[in-house]
């Protein structure tokens, strides 16, 4: 299976690799997948006010779902929080041309973001907790 | 400078040695009659030819020369061993024991059995890849008619105790096979010595051609039948019909004999060179196991983990270095390797795995090149690996609560 130009350049140069302070108030952390799934994706957004200034991810799995982080973290960068919450999977699967098989890389980036700005929200406002 | 692409996956297939592919050639144009032409010379003259070879093979393990039939490959000889032998033993029995670490062209055969009504019981592997005995003993029934066993694993290259086990079937009457595709050229294989009654093989394993293989069947002591699965002129004492491939029959006992000649030599060269590799991948990268036992194995095999990175993944950063991966996201199944699994591997080292298989044109260079690539593209990965960081801080995976998808 041939990957396409796009999967391969986030592949060898993926973007925002790298780690923010989880306990920080502004920084939002999604961590979703599991290891005997063969892939984990770590996403951080940081905020400021409303605006997305930074991100950065981790990612075990294949090249399909590195690309899919990387390409995320690129899209959230000042973006607000509720832009952020219109991206979605098949808008990943259109830039990134995955096959099928690759479909579920899309899947989990998409959720990695929902689950960091979940992580935001519980932390400005403490009593959703349970209703997440 | 190494030449790229390096192939270090010498048990998906092997290049064809240039002495083969010559032994072949005439057997294209010029000397390209049917084997099974009984009143003319084209016929004559290739009879003769593939009669040699045949005697040529058996003698490479040890049987007599009416005891070797041809077959497509491994593959086939595997399906008619069991379809077979269940057709033609079904008022003897109906069970049949393997392993759950057999190639799937035993597995896959072993579970449309199962549709047709046999019972097939799927022994365990112990840690190392071996099977137990005891266990192999345990599972033996007055109804079973056929132990199948393969010499060495395509995936770990762990070889089996073949003569031990074909002494257990002997005792109990039970029908010997083991497919021999990963082990015939590589190990020696002596079919009387090792209680075998049906061994599977294969030409394009011993750099030979594709599309190629065989089946030894015992004829005496016990003799052995099979009810055929391919009908047609009734070639091959009627087991497999078909006209005989005569150009890959020749490339097949050339690329055995060569095998035969040189295996000791062979054997030594290409042992050092995995030592090199394992020992250097194993020591320089840390969480790496070796899979499979360390001293029962091809000596072209090394199977290895390496922990918080993924195989597929992996293999992408090695682009110019052809090898496998257990790992879900190269399989057709998106599971991880059955074989792995069945070693006690969690599914996470399994899906880690990469396979490296070497031969006989592997180079020193090539290792060499293989070893830095690797190291580079392990600590890359890592880099990028959430389980990684969150192992260095401390955190034991084991705890975490996953999201599973």
């Amino acid at each position: 299976m041939a990957y396409s130009e796009k999967v391969l350049d986030h592949y060898n140069n993926p973007r925002n690799v790298g780690s923010l302070d989880k306990s920080a108030e502004n920084v939002g952390t999604g961590i979703v997948g599991a290891p005997e799934c063969g892939d984990v994706m770590k996403l951080q957004i940081q905020v400021e006010g409303d605006r997305i200034v930074d991100a950065k991810f981790k990612t075990y799995g294949c090249g399909s779902a590195i690309a899919s982080s990387s390409l995320a973290t690129e899209w959230l960068k000042g973006k607000s929080v509720e832009e952020a919450m219109e991206i979605k999977n098949t808008d990943i699967v259109d830039e990134l041309q995955l096959p099928p098989v690759k479909i579920h890389c899309s899947v989990l980036a998409e959720g990695a973001i929902r689950a960091a700005l979940d992580d935001l929200k519980k932390k400005a406002d403490p009593k959703e907790e349970d209703v997440a | 400078m190494v030449k790229t692409p390096v192939y270090m996956d010498y048990h998906a297939t092997t290049p064809v040695d240039p002495r083969v592919t010559e032994a072949m050639l005439p057997y294209f144009s010029e000397r390209f009659g049917n084997a099974a032409s009984r009143n003319h010379s084209f016929g004559w003259e290739v009879e003769e030819v593939v009669e040699n070879c045949r005697r040529s093979i058996a003698q490479a393990m040890g049987a007599r020369t009416s005891e070797v039939i041809f077959t497509s490959g491994a593959t086939e000889s595997n399906n008619l061993v069991l379809i077979g032998a269940a057709t033609m033993y079904a008022e003897k029995g109906k069970h049949i024991i393997t392993a759950k670490t057999e190639h799937k062209a035993i597995l896959d055969t072993c579970e449309y059995l199962e549709s047709q009504g046999a019972e097939v019981t799927y022994l365990p592997i112990q840690e190392d890849g071996l099977i137990d005995l005891d266990q192999l003993k345990d599972a033996m029934r007055d109804d079973t008619i056929l132990v199948s066993i393969m010499a060495a694993n395509n995936e770990i290259g762990v070889i089996q105790p073949i003569k031990e086990i074909g002494a257990l079937c002997h005792e109990r009457g039970i029908f010997f096979h083991t497919d021999a595709a990963q082990a015939l050229g590589k190990i020696p294989i002596h079919v009387e010595e090792m209680n075998i009654d049906l061994l599977s093989f294969s030409g394009h394993k011993i750099y030979g051609p594709k599309g190629i293989g065989g089946l030894y069947v015992r004829k005496r002591k016990p003799r052995v039948k099979l009810s055929p699965i391919m009908h047609g002129g009734g070639h091959e004492r009627g087991m497999r019909s078909g006209t005989l491939n005569v150009p890959g029959i020749v490339g097949l006992a050339k690329a055995l004999e060569i095998c035969m000649e040189e295996m000791e030599e062979e054997s030594s060269r290409i042992k050092a060179l995995r030592d090199k590799l394992e020992n250097a991948l194993l020591k320089e990268i840390d969480f790496s196991y070796l899979n499979g036992h360390k001293d029962k194995r091809l000596v072209g095999n090394s199977n290895i983990s390496f922990n918080y990175v993924e195989g597929e993944g992996l293999m992408m950063a090695i682009p110019d270095i052809a090898v496998s991966s257990g790992s879900a996201c190269t399989s057709a199944s998106l599971e991880p390797s059955y074989v792995l699994k069945a070693l006690g591997r969690s599914d996470e080292l399994a899906h880690s795995s990469i396979r490296f298989g070497l031969g006989r044109f592997t180079t020193e260079e090539e290792v060499d090149y293989v070893i830095e690539k690797m190291i580079a593209g392990v600590k890359k990965l890592r880099d990028l690996s959430p389980l990684y960081e969150m192992v260095l801080e401390g955190i034991d995976l084991n705890t975490v609560e996953w999201a599973e998808h």
